[in-house]
């Protein structure tokens, strides 16, 4: 049978009103900002195949090789099924969590299998580090923009995000410890620096060399713990021999920060295996706050990914992922500057995004959906601000479209671009506000 | 006493790329679930390139267009479903173009005597040439605040601004310019907010019982799809003479504008008793949320009895 029609949770009364929801005044009031939104309701359309979607950060998986990931998963449950398909430890495969170690040693991390917690997703572990650390009123301290996920997690917590300016360089020392200086003398109770140091989302830039070790002094004087956050950082364009992977945050002071890392973008999202690399007491406590949170993360999944990093040739599958996106990256770019003369943007040096700068007085969330009606999507650059600012920006991520879509997507956007910003002067007005309600959360396939 | 009605197929249309995209495939799952229960067979469908080769195959015996906003309710899917020659729910090409124009049905209503907030239809083309400024000088002039912003062709309180001070016009003309070229600016009347939906099951249109929605702050968007948020009474808590008149301007909407099987209509009821238009939809939203299910919940029939019937009036059976 199937479910039933539309009928509210409380007898209709004549005089007595229903909220359609009996438990409205039960919700804890962690829960009050969340609220239906209407531009996660525009992204709907998004998904349509008319729409040139540079809204979602979906990995390009029709670059992986799928009959490799069957044959993988028809072994793994045939030749070990009944522990794939069993509970699984707290803190996850032990084999995994060795083979994760190589992983980060690719970024210069050296580690031990017993400080890696395996995580469903890196989500996961920004979740639990929050749950540990955080509680409410309590400071996180973020780049400017943010990663929206983070920041979701950072307000179910009942935390304060406070931004930090970033510019082409990644995160500005001196505006760091400004900000560390300003919060200590105000008696703020800061708990942890969220940084994403590589190929940002959605900034799209990088943490330079040099600022590394001074960004990792500042919170280690302040006492601050860094929560370095790292998916995309195998995924850089530039030649490895010419450039290097940049040492990890981690690499410079293993006992004051918790490092996560995943295999969403180098591998498949759908398995949903993240982790987190954190000092021994640490780990403890995130191992207890996982398990009852979730049991065990996905024995399934984590032996699919286990066998998969055993038995394949994962570095080359990177390695193939990296010139899909620098290809896209190149596209993206050269679309923009064929495009759109009077915006500005950042140039990815890795990962999924480039981050735009509209000109003055245009607001990229109000504008949202001129431009779903023009067939092309974006994030505006309001859901990478806890404060709620950023209009004048948008985040495009290349990762998904291919190239001609992607040039044809920036060439609607321009056109959206350029009709509001002819309504703009027109009216005079100064992009000042919004119109669009809610919380600007975009969902899973946007983050 | 539920009646099984196996011997139709309904095709339920929903989806499209309009803004309300969202909503229609909620309101489309929602009304397939209650036709299962009450026995019939149902689908839900997209509205793209597979479409019409969908409606081939299948051949449903009816087809459910709940499809809000552009191609939807502007009768564009509705002249396509004529020229397949498939029998569909609701009010034809015509009808659904009269009262997708806000401006238009306004214009029409008041013609046929009903009250209609004083309003101004005002493109975004016209700006252009006559600049804006003067104009809306004009507008601020004649029709005073506070007033209301919204696209003349939309729903679900998209682009749409309540205008308290002077100032915030130009910014509420370009948040409702997002959504589509021209703009209805009308005076803001003060009063209860009540929809009523009506039902032609063949024997002549009639009122379901009127819905008040009691919200803190603006009926918009988050207040219409985030549970909680709104309070509803059905009926609506209004007066003898109140309700009669809610329901009499319903009623002449659904007659002027020659709508079919089904509409609601959206008003303000003031002080005075006075029922005040605001929109006409002809495909009312149908989601957990929204205001035609709980009429119809509150009729005589039941939200699946009423579906159900109004399918088989549609069917012709």
């Amino acid at each position: 049978m199937t479910a039933s029609p539309p009928a509210p949770q409380e007898p209709l009364t004549p005089g007595r009103g229903t909220r359609l929801d009996p438990w409205y005044a039960s919700y804890a009031e962690r829960t009050h900002g969340m609220k239906a939104s209407e531009i996660r309701a525009l992204f709907s359309v998004a998904n349509r195949p008319e729409v040139v979607s540079l809204a979602g950060g979906m990995p390009y998986l029709a670059g992986l090789p799928m009959e490799i990931v069957a044959e993988v998963t028809d072994r793994l449950l045939r030749e070990r099924g009944a522990v794939a398909l069993q509970y699984g430890s707290g803190q996850g495969d032990v084999a995994l969590r060795e083979q994760i170690t190589t992983v980060m040693a690719e970024e210069g991390i050296t580690s031990h299998p017993d400080d890696v917690v395996v995580t469903t997703g890196s989500q996961q572990a920004l979740d639990l580090v929050t749950r540990i650390f955080v509680d409410p009123g309590d400071v996180v301290v973020a780049e400017a923009p943010s990663y929206v996920g983070a920041l979701g997690v950072f307000r179910a917590y009942q935390a304060d995000v406070v931004h930090v300016e970033m510019d082409d360089d990644g995160l500005v020392p001196e505006a760091l410890e400004a900000t560390l200086t300003r919060l200590a003398a105000e008696g703020r109770r800061v708990k942890l620096l969220y940084t994403v140091p590589n190929f940002h989302n959605p900034g799209g830039t990088t943490l330079s060399l040099e600022r590394r070790p001074q960004v990792v002094e500042i919170a280690r004087r302040h006492g601050v713990l860094v929560l370095e956050d790292n998916p995309y950082g195998l995924l850089g364009f530039d030649d490895l021999t010419e450039n290097p992977v940049m040492p990890a945050l981690h690499s410079y002071n293993p006992q004051g920060v918790v490092y996560l890392g995943s295999f969403s973008k180098t591998f498949a999202p759908g398995y949903r295996v993240g982790w987190a690399l954190a000092p021994h007491a640490v780990r403890e406590r995130l191992v207890l706050a996982s398990e009852s949170a979730i049991l065990c993360p996905s024995n399934m999944s984590q032996l699919s990914i286990a066998t998969y990093l055993s038995t394949c040739d994962w570095r080359g599958q990177v390695k193939s992922y990296r010139e899909v996106y620098r290809e896209r990256r190149d596209a993206t770019l050269h679309a923009l500057a064929e495009h759109m003369p009077h915006a500005t943007w950042t140039r990815p040096a890795g990962g999924f995004y480039t981050w735009v700068t509209l000109p003055e007085g245009l607001d990229a969330q109000a504008m949202l959906p001129r431009a779903v009606t023009e067939l092309v999507a974006y994030v505006p650059g309001t859901a990478f601000y806890a404060d709620g600012t950023g209009h004048r920006y948008m985040r495009l991520s290349y990762c998904y479209p291919t190239p001609e879509r992607i040039h044809e997507g920036v060439r609607r956007l321009a056109n959206v671009v350029n009709a509001e910003l002819d309504l703009v002067r027109m009216f005079g007005t100064g992009g000042a506000g919004t119109r669009l309600a809610g919380t600007l959360n975009p969902g899973p396939n946007q983050a | 006493m539920t009646t099984t009605h196996t011997d139709l197929d309904v095709l339920v249309l929903a989806g499209g790329l309009s803004h309300e995209r969202d909503v229609s495939i909620r309101s489309g799952r929602r009304v397939a679930d209650a036709l299962r229960s009450a026995g019939m067979t149902a689908h839900v469908h997209d509205v793209d390139g597979d479409l019409l080769a969908s409606l081939r195959q299948a051949r449903p015996d009816v087809v459910w267009p709940i499809l809000h906003g552009s191609t939807g309710e502007d009768g564009s899917v509705r002249d396509v479903l004529d020229l397949v020659g498939v029998p569909y729910v609701g009010t034809d090409a015509a009808g659904s173009r009269l009262s997708w124009s806000k401006p238009v049905a306004k214009t029409l209503l008041a013609r046929a005597g009903a009250s209609t907030p004083r309003f101004t239809t005002l493109p975004q083309t016209l700006f252009r040439e006559l600049g804006t400024r003067g104009v809306l000088e004009r507008v601020l002039d004649v029709l005073g605040l506070p007033l209301v912003v919204k696209p003349a062709s939309s729903g679900s309180a998209l682009g749409v601004t309540v205008v308290r001070d002077a100032a915030a016009l130009p910014q509420a003309m370009v948040a409702c310019f997002a959504y589509g070229e021209e703009a209805l600016i009308e005076q803001y009347v003060d009063g209860v907010e009540v929809a009523v939906s009506v039902v032609d099951l063949g024997d002549g249109p009639r009122a379901l019982p009127s819905v008040e929605i009691a919200t803190d702050g603006a009926y918009d968007y988050d207040a219409r799809y985030n549970p909680g948020r709104s309070e509803y009474f059905v009926p609506g808590r209004l007066d003898e003479a109140q309700e009669r008149a809610a329901a009499d301007l319903a009623v002449l909407a659904h007659r002027t504008l020659g709508l079919r099987h089904l509409s609601r209509t959206d008003m303000i009821v003031d002080g005075d008793g006075v029922a005040w238009l605001l929109d006409i939809n002809v495909a009312p939203g149908m989601t957990e949320t929204s205001l035609f299910p709980l009429a119809a919940e509150a009729s005589p029939y039941g939200v699946e009895e009423l579906y159900a019937a109004i399918v088989r009036r549609a069917a012709g059976r």
